[in-house]
């Protein structure tokens, strides 16, 4: 079934410096439960193809629908993952994380319950009442994880989760990411520039050729069908044929 | 305090940071306690006229005769008064504004080059047209202190604002929040500390305001007291004010101080 489908988008940004066709043409089907990644060159249009599926942008031409509704605004149904955690640094973590259900007015206790069950479940419980700054970088990305799955939304959009961590950190966040996306049965389109990163997480990955973004070509990937984690689909030994061949076809034009 | 876990290094270290510290302190009480007895000595043995100049001990006994008759209250209170009642209204004001502008690009566009120019003119020039159309009333001084403090408070605000990071602001959106939610969510606590800064400039912003609002239209505070004080040729009286007002400066702005502290503790 399809969850998110994007049918011929194209999308111009308007500036005085001119006209931007940051997309053109893109087609692209994600199936419920599915793990789309994304791999492009800097400026190719990732986030601004995020952007359309929530809603903060309209397509200049095409359609992009969630379930078969067109995509009309933001929702609480898709969940947006910016490049860093934002969180806020005069709120306690409680309060950050409980700051999607206070903007949508659902701070109920029930909530405030949830949410402090899925902090204890991720590690966090105790730093309820800390702030952010007391916090690692992986722990930091947790809260902000969890301010996102509060909401409870069918798919997550992740544009660069991982890109403000450490090597090390990047690894062990990204394993942790992907269990809890799995266990909760999300449908995920994460954006990145790391092909390792993509191979290791996606059941699809999608090239993009630089601006104006559209898409060059897709890579079923086995081994996440397989159930294989993340650090286990490292070292398989297909693991390199697949980023050798997304290699060579995102450096064709350079 | 010697720490036994400290290798003698590092107490050797800390015994110096301390040392240092206090050697700032004494020349720092030096300073003070020799100007004004060298001002003291000047005066006495006539290495300058007490009479243009005064003298410790006369402003000592100026300030005392002014306690006495229960005068020191009176101009004290009027101008802590007219000052903190400027500064409020100054402030909220300012702060207001600045949110009208963040949230109308186009009427802060249009107001642009007339907030740059409002700031360039010296605020004091219009104390006379204070004057009158107030009257000289308690009102006239506190507008002189308000158009001091306003315009700043209004471009420190406003830049404060638009400098927050976008990211946080789109933060809010992918959460489906509307502009009234961006700007109490992010916009207004993410600027706390601009508005600290905006504070501290204006405590002294507004007493300048008042005091010239005092030397126009007022027949109390420090102000008149040092307009009357130099016309009757009082010199310990002006110079007294003149102390009383440095103390009131550096209580409102260490009370601005204690403020901050409260809300920035619990923030990185
Ligand atoms: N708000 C905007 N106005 C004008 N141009 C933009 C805007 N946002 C992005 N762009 C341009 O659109 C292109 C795609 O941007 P983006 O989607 O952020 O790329 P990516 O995430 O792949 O790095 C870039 O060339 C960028 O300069
Ligand atoms: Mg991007």
């Amino acid at each position: 079934m399809a969850r998110v489908e994007l049918e011929n988008v194209g999308l111009n940004y308007h500036t005085e410096a001119g006209e931007v066709v940051a997309l053109r043409d893109v087609n692209l089907t994600v199936k419920d439960q599915e793990f789309v990644a994304i791999v492009g060159q800097s400026g190719c249009g990732k986030s601004t193809l995020l952007s359309l599926v929530s809603g903060l942008l309209k397509p200049s031409q095409g359609l992009v629908t969630i379930d078969g509704n067109q995509v009309q605004g933001t929702s609480k149904r898709i969940g947006y993952m910016l490049q860093q955690d934002y969180l806020f640094e005069w709120r306690t973590i409680l309060d950050n994380a409980l700051l999607g259900l206070e903007i949508a007015k659902e701070r109920t206790p029930e909530a405030m319950d949830a949410v402090k069950e899925m902090l204890k479940t991720y590690g966090l419980g105790g730093f309820e009442h800390y702030y952010p700054s007391q916090l690692s970088g992986g722990m930091r990305q947790r809260v902000a994880l969890i301010r996102t799955l509060a909401m409870k939304p069918d798919v997550l959009l992740l544009d660069e989760p991982f890109s403000a961590l450490d090597y090390q950190n990047r690894l062990s966040v990204g394993e942790e990411v992907v269990k809890i996306l799995r266990e909760r049965k999300k449908t995920v389109i994460m954006v990145t520039h790391d092909i390792p990163e993509a191979v290791s997480m996606a059941n699809r990955v999608v090239v993009m050729t630089p601006r104006p973004g559209t898409i060059r070509s897709i890579h079923p990937i086995k081994m996440c069908d397989e159930g294989l984690t993340p650090l286990q689909t490292r070292e398989v030994p297909q693991f390199r044929e697949y980023f050798g061949a997304i290699w060579k076809e995102l450096n064709a034009d350079a | 305090m010697p720490n036994a876990e400290y290798s003698p290094e590092h107490q050797n270290y800390l015994r110096r940071r301390r040392l240092h510290v206090l050697l700032v302190r004494g020349a720092q009480l030096f300073l003070v306690v020799g100007f004004f007895a060298l001002w003291e000595v000047a005066a006495s043995r006539g290495w300058i006229n007490a009479f243009i100049f005064s003298q410790p001990t006369r402003i000592w006994a100026a300030a005392l005769r002014l306690a006495r008759e229960g005068e020191l209250w009176r101009h004290l209170g009027w101008t802590v008064w007219e000052t903190v009642l400027g500064f409020s209204i100054g402030t909220v004001a300012g702060i207001l504004i600045a949110i009208l502008l963040w949230w109308s690009t186009f009427i802060s566009k249009v107001m642009d080059p007339y907030i740059v120019v409002l700031n360039s003119v010296p605020k004091v020039a219009l104390g006379p047209i204070f004057v009158v159309w107030l009257g000289t009333t308690i009102t006239a001084v506190v507008a002189m202190a308000i158009s001091v403090s306003i315009i700043v408070t209004i471009m420190m605000m406003h830049t404060g604002f638009k400098e927050v990071d976008p990211n946080l602001i789109k933060l809010v959106r992918t959460f489906g929040g509307s502009k009234g939610q961006v700007l109490w969510k992010v916009v207004i606590p993410a600027s706390v500390p601009t508005m600290i800064a905006a504070l501290k400039v204006n405590v002294g912003l507004s007493l300048v305001g008042t005091i010239v609002g005092e030397f126009l239209a007022s027949k109390a505070g420090l102000g008149y007291l040092i307009i009357y004080g130099g016309q009757v040729f009082n010199m310990s009286l002006v110079m007294a004010s003149v102390l009383l007002l440095l103390a009131v400066s550096v209580i409102l702005y260490y009370g601005v101080t204690l403020l901050e502290e409260k809300v920035s503790r619990g923030r990185a």
